[in-house]
């Protein structure tokens, strides 16, 4: 009896781990992007190396990238020198190595864990690894995917392999069905308040049960993304007839009897019934709330409704609330806000616009509120466009921006700024992480856009319902 | 990469859980294509006022901090992104190894890559640790041992691999590398193409 993660493992032991060595570990599909990148292929040019398997890697341009249009599509140059150089280098990397680059003005660029789905590279039973965190996203394939230091993405560049030793497995049951005006972001703030952020460290996370089942693949996504705020490198969710329907025809999935042929080896990787996991949680999916952070990381977290908790004798605790400029005991509703931010990894695919557009048609954010709404990649951006979402947001008084990382990060020059708050469909609230001084406060995307509305944290709910 | 076996220096104090990598070097700082010259960010926006001076309260910003090369924290240390720019920057700023009760996972994996010792400690040898700033360890790589003062001892574990390549100077590159006729096989039995 074996789970959906020791399955695909034993499917890419190269050589088996030992006492002495890790295994070798085959890699199926290797995701490239600017920041993590260069002195990866320093390391490979200062060792004579070449690229193994450049048509199991892609590269995409996404965390530095402007997203102002005149700036990625001409007129304008790119502000900010460092950035315009990663850009550059990995255009040379790329070339040099033979490795396929979705640059800048590509209409295929966009996050590289949303360009991958999206033309269909992201397969159940694959192997993938980016040099980046939120590579977990891809579990929601059941593809067991994780995020890598620079040097691994160089040893996954010279041989298409990684040294790993075998993670334990921790089952997340969540039952039931998540109420209406509740989101998989909800699902996965509760269950990261659950075990904590370091409560899935050292294992692989498998997301099950009736309200996982229920999750369309974007939402999924959603789910898996976070994995690594609870400290684990990978999510995973078994492979159903919904990832199938997502996959089906899309460019870089099988095609005629190769698709059938990976639908039938697919619907055998599901884990056994009755295989075992090392740890396991359950949660009750109906008694989740719309959930927002009120510190400095994603453990931080509490019902839109709550009050923030109050921690006796915990400096660090404090330390996050006087950061925050928050108070123990305060509700959250109400807090006044500066920004909203509605995109990244998380929430940038169409259905979060499209959440995000229900709750801002017809409506104006606050005044003084600064709305900034940037799809995930240029083919959410164009779809997006497609059924006028655009003009939703613009009509609102917000921006739509060109696709990229932007204010999750703030390496391409969108920031919050020093003290303010932003309500962000983001994933992570560390100090500083949308801009030195930021204040962020993560929620859904439907969350983002009532408070962007109200000018003030609000639960989406009241703008649903009324 | 020069074998480590022992190393010897005094602790500098962080006593914070949860320090994540977006503390330990700002994203901003990110937009560099070369490995040098990172420790001078390193904690940026804790160690420098708005105007660019350090912070006098920053335990790092103490003139007894001067030359540490033990950084001691608390629990979860390294979590969040995966920027390997963590431990090159405190390997650059001189740090050789990171004491904590816990180290998350794609950090402790980056800095065993780049020769900086992520010691896990139990709680008790880590309060001490993090009651003592200053104090004087040795880490033993051959023993698995930290050595703190008072005849103090504790030792600890890593990956049995990383420790034979951090010991002898190995890269583990070269190590993938020799298994490349187990790779090619593999990859004939897959349906790929010979590389
Ligand atoms: S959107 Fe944010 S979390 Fe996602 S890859 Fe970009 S910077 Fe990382």
């Amino acid at each position: 009896m074996k789970t959906l993660f020791q399955k695909i493992w034993e499917r890419h032991e190269v050589v088996p781990e030992t006492v002495d060595t890790p295994a070798v570990l085959y890699i199926d599909l290797h995701l490239v992007h600017e920041v993590t990148s260069p002195q990866a292929f320093t390391m490979l040019r200062e060792q004579n190396l070449k690229v193994r398997r450049p048509e199991l890697t892609l590269a995409t341009m996404d965390h530095s990238t402007p997203t102002r249009t005149e700036q990625v599509f001409g007129g304008a140059p790119i502000t900010i020198d460092s950035a315009a150089r990663q850009i550059a280098e990995l255009e040379r990397n790329c070339t040099a190595t033979g490795v396929e680059l979705l640059n800048l003005r590509s209409d295929l660029r966009g996050i590289v864990h949303i360009v991958g789905p999206e033309l269909g590279l992201t397969q159940p039973g694959k192997t993938a690894v980016c040099g980046d965190s939120h590579t977990s996203t891809h579990g929601a394939f059941g593809a067991l995917a994780f995020g890598i230091g620079t040097t691994e993405v160089a040893h996954v560049l010279a041989t298409q392999c990684l040294l790993q030793r075998k993670p334990k497995t921790f089952a997340i049951n969540v039952g039931n069905s998540l109420p209406a005006g509740v989101s998989a972001k909800d699902l996965i703030l509760a269950i990261i308040g659950r075990i904590g952020v370091n409560g899935g460290t050292g294992h692989v996370l498998e997301y099950r049960g009736a309200a996982i089942r229920a999750l369309d693949m974007d939402q999924r996504m959603t789910v898996c993304n976070m994995s690594i705020e609870a400290g684990a490198r990978a999510g995973l969710i078994a492979p159903d007839e919904v990832t199938y329907t997502f996959l089906r025809g899309r460019a870089r999935a099988p095609q005629g009897a190769a698709w059938e042929r990976a639908v039938a080896d697919w619907r055998t990787l599901p884990g056994d019934a009755g295989a075992g996991f090392d740890c396991e949680v359950t949660l009750d999916g109906a008694a989740i709330e719309p959930m927002i952070t009120y510190g400095t990381h994603p453990g931080m977290v509490m019902p839109i409704s709550g009050a923030i908790p109050t921690l006796r004798d915990d400096p660090v605790f404090d330390k996050a609330l006087k950061y925050m400029g928050l108070h123990a005991g305060a509700p959250i509703r109400e807090q006044p806000i500066n920004v909203v931010f509605i995109g990244s990894c998380t929430n940038g695919r169409l259905s979060d616009l499209r959440s995000a557009a229900m709750l801002l048609r017809g409506r104006k954010v606050a005044p003084g509120v600064q709305l900034l709404v940037v799809p995930g990649s240029q083919q959410v951006k164009k779809a997006a466009e497609a059924e006028g979402l655009d003009r939703i947001f613009i009509d609102a008084g917000g921006e739509w921006r060109e696709s990229g990382c932007s204010m999750c990060i703030g390496m391409n020059g969108d920031n919050v700024g020093a003290g303010q708050y932003s309500v962000s469909t983001s994933n992570r609230n560390f100090e500083g992480r949308q801009g030195q001084g930021s204040r962020t406060l993560l929620a859904s995307p439907a969350t983002a856009a009532a408070s962007a509305v109200r000018g003030k944290v609000t639960d989406p709910r009241e703008l649903l319902n009324g | 990469m020069e074998p480590i076996k022992i190393i010897e220096g005094r602790t500098a104090v962080l006593p914070y859980t949860n320090i994540d990598t977006d503390q330990i070097i700002p994203a901003r700082f990110l937009r560099t294509t070369v490995r040098a010259g990172l420790g001078q960010q390193l904690f940026s926006d804790w160690r420098y006022d708005a105007a660019g001076q350090p912070k006098a309260e920053f335990p790092l910003n103490q003139p007894a901090a001067a030359g540490c090369q033990v950084l001691v924290a608390g629990r979860n240390f390294g979590c969040g992104s995966s920027r390997e720019h963590a431990p090159w920057a405190l390997l650059d700023y001189g740090f050789r190894a990171v004491i904590s009760t816990e180290i998350a996972d794609i950090f402790r994996s980056n800095s065993l890559k780049n020769g900086l010792l992520p010691i896990v400690v139990d709680e008790a040898n880590a309060q001490w640790l993090l009651d003592h700033p200053g104090a004087p360890v040795q880490i033993d790589l051959e023993r698995n041992l930290v050595t703190m003062p008072e005849g103090r001892t504790t030792s600890f574990q890593i990956e049995r691999f990383a420790r034979y390549c951090l010991l002898n100077g190995v890269d583990q590159l070269g190590h993938l590398l020799q298994q490349s006729p187990a790779i090619a096989r593999y990859e004939a039995a897959h349906g790929l193409r010979p590389a």
